[in-house]
């Protein structure tokens, strides 16, 4: 019966860096976020919806680029819902240079302004960003340019999964099953298709550009870090952003932060990076849940557990989306010593 | 902003915090102080999330003032309390309670090397308060009374302070020089403490010798007796005169080789665990109910198990032959009470010791007017812990609640306070109590895995023959370990999350220690603070329309 006394010599800090900041760290060791000081690239007053996910994620990604330059950026936008409520003239909530052109344009308008900078001798850092619609169908093909030229601008996806801004339309980004304006929840195969859409994050990787990663709105702490290593990178680099739209998503406005975790939780986004072409690093899930819980908290994916006359709940496409989770789980090894992962990569 | 706006511009840009988001919200989220259950459950009022906060930092010493504010004996608390705020820790949700005792215990022992001394400020008052017995509960009051500028004298009827922490727990729960050190602390805050002086008449205190409020807190030491039919008794021993002997007699009473120890509560537990130290060969328990039912705690009765002792369940004992012991089975009904069965079986014995609980001794008390002893022997208070008797105040063993340390603890408190407000003619106003904190304010995720670090425990050899303590302390690593193991239930502890997650940015923060703050000009009330708060500090109301 006698007890070893247990040695526990450990750093342990209460909620560790799950938290935004955490009086028990040192500072540097606490996020950009819980810092006095943060330079608040969005301020109050913009018109994004309660509990906006873009809003957040936008903030937490610029407030840390600003930090890493020194405040020395200028910020590029495509057209979407984050230049729309941030910037209905005459007011703008962006308290950094901050410049928009059109729709489609925005990673060719960011090389412009790094060859303008870098013509005039002058020390300032370029990032873009656009929303999934802005980024992945209609400014694909400035993106790819850019990438292929390699041009030193760090680009930025806000990924709500659909056009948000103009009525919740479906975008290459949206996943299998989700209802969207015009991938409505009737018919046989109620929402979007699967089979469709693309995952930008590999398309960047196959650019060979030096570094490309995901994010989530959930994961503070790695996405500040995310962006602060983008920053000291030269030459093209692309990070992807998961945002939760309450709106479009029909999540509870205080589910944000909530839904982006699940997404990681079940595998269903993965959160990684990868240099020239190359996945160095992935987040492993510290509670894995099923992918019901992630889509039950959304009214898009509703139809999937209705149940009702000749149904019930549709437990075919629900596998299918489990597939989706395990083959992301099996492919960025979202789950530690699982020995599976070594092997199917 | 430019003199010339470009072809087509009428405006120049301005700032979006021109436009108040704050009107479209329905629901304000506000910041609030929740009731951490520990804090709930802790009968000496501790506030334990408070000086876990200090020692989450490292602050030992500013986390025992705050101790001290409540508690005058860490050491002791730390080591005999059956902390109740364990069991009711929110943490046992996630992994295991908070080890609350262990970090106290630490903060004890700190304290002790450090030197330590409680800091307060108080002016003289000019009143004194007679405190009668020296337990717990009138150390305990004398300590309080003493802060809040009242000049105390202790009298208590036995040759040592201390009571029943003293006389009815073994040592090898607490080790007196734990005891004899916050005694003295204690005492050394300017106490007169007179022992062997057995107080016969209150009235006189008052009267004669002009004092002006008396706190009586003289323990139950009566030993309950029970009827056995006895054709030639062997010995028959009662339970807290046996501890009192191991306190004051110069040798150890004779006990023969087996020894049965009456009773299911924690002293028949501490009685037949002193037995197998003082070498008795067979040391066993008999108790008319099963385990579920006994009044002990569970780790009593599995720590004597472990030392040997043999508990017999289920039985009572129906007539003693000189060693020849007769105990009927007993069965429990669907009332929970234990039946007999009529079959009967033998137990060999030389001693018997009963355990059967303590009465009061209110004899003292007689000639006080006024003052009510209820049926069952104990004094009656009321919410202020006054008795009947304008002035006379009780607490303790000898009042209607739970007998343990921290309650008596606790009753020595309330009552000073009560005394106080008294003897300045005011009526001490408890502060109203926050909402609980259930594991449901919660939101988990947010805290890092930690099991409970554990206590070592003494080898189980010398835990049979000798009175050396038991549980060891936590080192410092590990209770600054443990500590930092506390959820901060209901109460905000800065992780900056609300500042960080708001879309709107619609919260401020104030600066270390001084929190945050909701502009709710642009807060539009989407409510993700309140639901990724760790701890449960801030609510969603609805708004006045």
């Amino acid at each position: 019966m006698t007890e070893q006394p247990v040695t526990q010599k450990v750093k342990f800090y209460q909620t560790g860096t799950h938290t935004v900041g955490n009086r028990l760290m040192t500072e540097d060791e606490r996020s950009v976020q819980a810092s006095m000081d943060r330079s608040n690239a969005i301020t109050s007053g913009h018109r994004a919806c309660q509990g906006c996910g873009e809003a957040l994620g936008a903030r937490y990604a610029l407030d840390a680029a600003m930090r890493a330059s020194e405040g020395k950026i200028v910020a590029v936008n495509a057209t979407g819902c984050l230049e729309v409520f941030t910037t209905p003239y005459p007011e703008t909530s962006w308290q950094i240079p901050w410049l928009h052109s059109l729709f489609g344009n925005a990673p060719a308008v960011a090389t412009g302004v790094a060859a303008a900078y870098r013509v005039k001798g002058k020390d300032a850092r370029v990032v873009a960003q656009g929303g999934d619609g802005g980024t992945t169908d209609i400014g694909f093909g400035c993106l790819s340019g850019m990438w292929e030229r390699n041009d030193d601008v760090l680009y930025i996806c806000y990924d709500n999964e659909a056009y948000m801004n103009t009525g919740v339309q479906r975008s290459s980004a949206t996943p299998p099953t989700a209802h969207t304006a015009t991938t409505p929840a009737v018919g046989d195969a109620p929402g979007n298709i699967f089979g469709t859409g693309k995952f930008l994050p590999l398309i960047a990787m196959a650019h060979n550009i030096p570094y490309v990663a995901t994010a989530s709105v959930a994961d503070l702490h790695d996405l500040e870090t995310k962006v602060i290593k983008a920053m000291g990178i030269s030459g093209s680099r692309y990070i992807h952003i998961m945002v939760p739209c309450p709106l479009g998503w029909g999540s509870a406005s205080d589910a944000t932060i909530k839904v982006a975790r699940l997404a990681a939780e079940s595998g269903l986004f993965p959160l990684f990076e990868a240099e020239a072409g190359e996945i160095t690093s992935s987040n492993k899930i510290r509670r894995q849940v099923p992918v019901t819980e992630y889509l039950k908290l959304q009214k898009r994916f509703a139809h999937l557990f209705k149940k009702g006359p000749g149904g019930g709940e549709d437990t075919e496409r629900i596998e299918r989306i489990q597939r989706m989770a395990d083959t992301n789980i099996r492919r960025f090894s979202l789950i530690a010593d699982d020995a599976a992962a070594e092997t199917s990569q | 902003m430019s003199k010339t706006l470009p072809f087509a511009i009428t405006l120049d840009p301005g700032t979006s915090l021109t436009n108040e988001t704050g009107s479209w919200r329905t629901n304000r989220p506000v910041y609030l102080d929740r009731l951490p259950p520990c804090n709930n459950a802790c009968p000496a009022g501790e506030n334990i999330q408070q000086w876990l906060f200090h020692a989450e930092e490292g602050n030992y010493f500013t986390a025992w003032q705050k101790l001290m504010e409540d508690n005058p004996m860490p050491g002791v608390m730390g080591r005999v309390c059956y902390h109740p705020c364990e069991s009711a820790c929110n943490r046992a949700e996630l992994d295991e309670a908070v080890g609350i005792h262990a970090v106290e215990r630490f903060l004890g022992r700190k304290a002790w090397e450090e030197k330590w001394v409680p800091e307060y400020d108080a002016e003289p008052s000019g009143k004194s308060v007679l405190v009668v017995g020296a337990g717990p509960s009138g150390l305990s009051a004398a300590y309080h009374l003493t802060r809040l500028g009242h000049s105390v004298t202790i009298r208590e009827a036995g040759p040592m302070a201390g009571g029943m922490m003293r006389f009815g727990i073994p040592k090898y729960r607490l080790p007196r020089d734990v005891l004899d050190y916050e005694i003295q602390r204690i005492v050394d805050m300017g106490i007169d403490l007179q022992l062997d002086y057995k107080v016969d008449d209150i009235e006189m205190a008052f009267s004669a010798e002009g004092f002006d409020a008396v706190f009586v807190a003289v323990g139950a030491h009566l030993a309950k007796r029970t009827e056995i039919p006895a054709h030639a008794a062997g010995k028959i021993l009662d339970a807290v005169s046996m501890l009192r002997d191991m306190e004051e007699g110069s040798e150890a009473p004779q006990l023969g080789r087996r020894v049965i120890v009456y009773g299911g509560g924690n002293t028949a537990m501490d009685v037949a665990r002193t037995a197998k130290r003082l070498g008795v060969d067979e040391a066993m328990i008999v108790y008319r109910r099963s385990r579920k039912e006994m009044p002990a705690h569970d780790f009593e009765a599995t720590e004597a198990e472990e030392e040997g002792v043999m508990i017999h369940w289920l039985r009572t004992i129906k007539q003693i032959d000189e060693t020849t012991f007769t105990v009927e089975k007993m069965v429990i009904n669907e009332e929970g009470r234990p039946e007999p069965t009529g079959e009967f079986e033998t137990i060999e014995a030389d001693t018997l010791i009963l355990a059967l609980g303590q009465d009061v001794d209110t004899e003292f008390l007689d000639n006080v007017p006024d003052v009510k002893v209820a049926s069952d022997g104990v004094v009656e208070v009321d919410s202020r812990m006054m008795t009947g008797r304008e002035g006379v105040f009780a607490g303790g063993d000898m009042v209607p609640a739970e007998r343990t340390v921290t309650v008596a603890i606790g009753h020595g408190k309330k009552a000073a306070r009560n005394i106080d407000a008294w003897l300045r003619g005011e009526q001490f106003a408890e502060t109203e109590k926050h909402e609980l904190a259930g594991p449901d304010v919660l939101n988990a995720w947010y805290y890092d895995d930690a099991p409970q670090t554990k206590q070592s425990q003494l080898e189980l050899v010398r835990r049979q023959s000798g009175f050396e303590e038991v549980i060891k302390g936590l080192t410092e690593d590990n209770a600054f370990y443990e500590a930092r193991r506390c959820l901060s239930c209901g109460n905000c502890f800065e992780c900056d999350n609300c500042y960080g997650i708001c879309p709107d940015n619609a919260i401020s923060k104030l600066g270390p220690g001084k929190r945050f703050a909701f502009k709710y000009d642009y807060c539009k009330g989407c409510g993700m603070c309140a639901t990724e708060c760790p701890c449960g500090a801030i609510k969603m109301v609805p708004e006045e329309i």
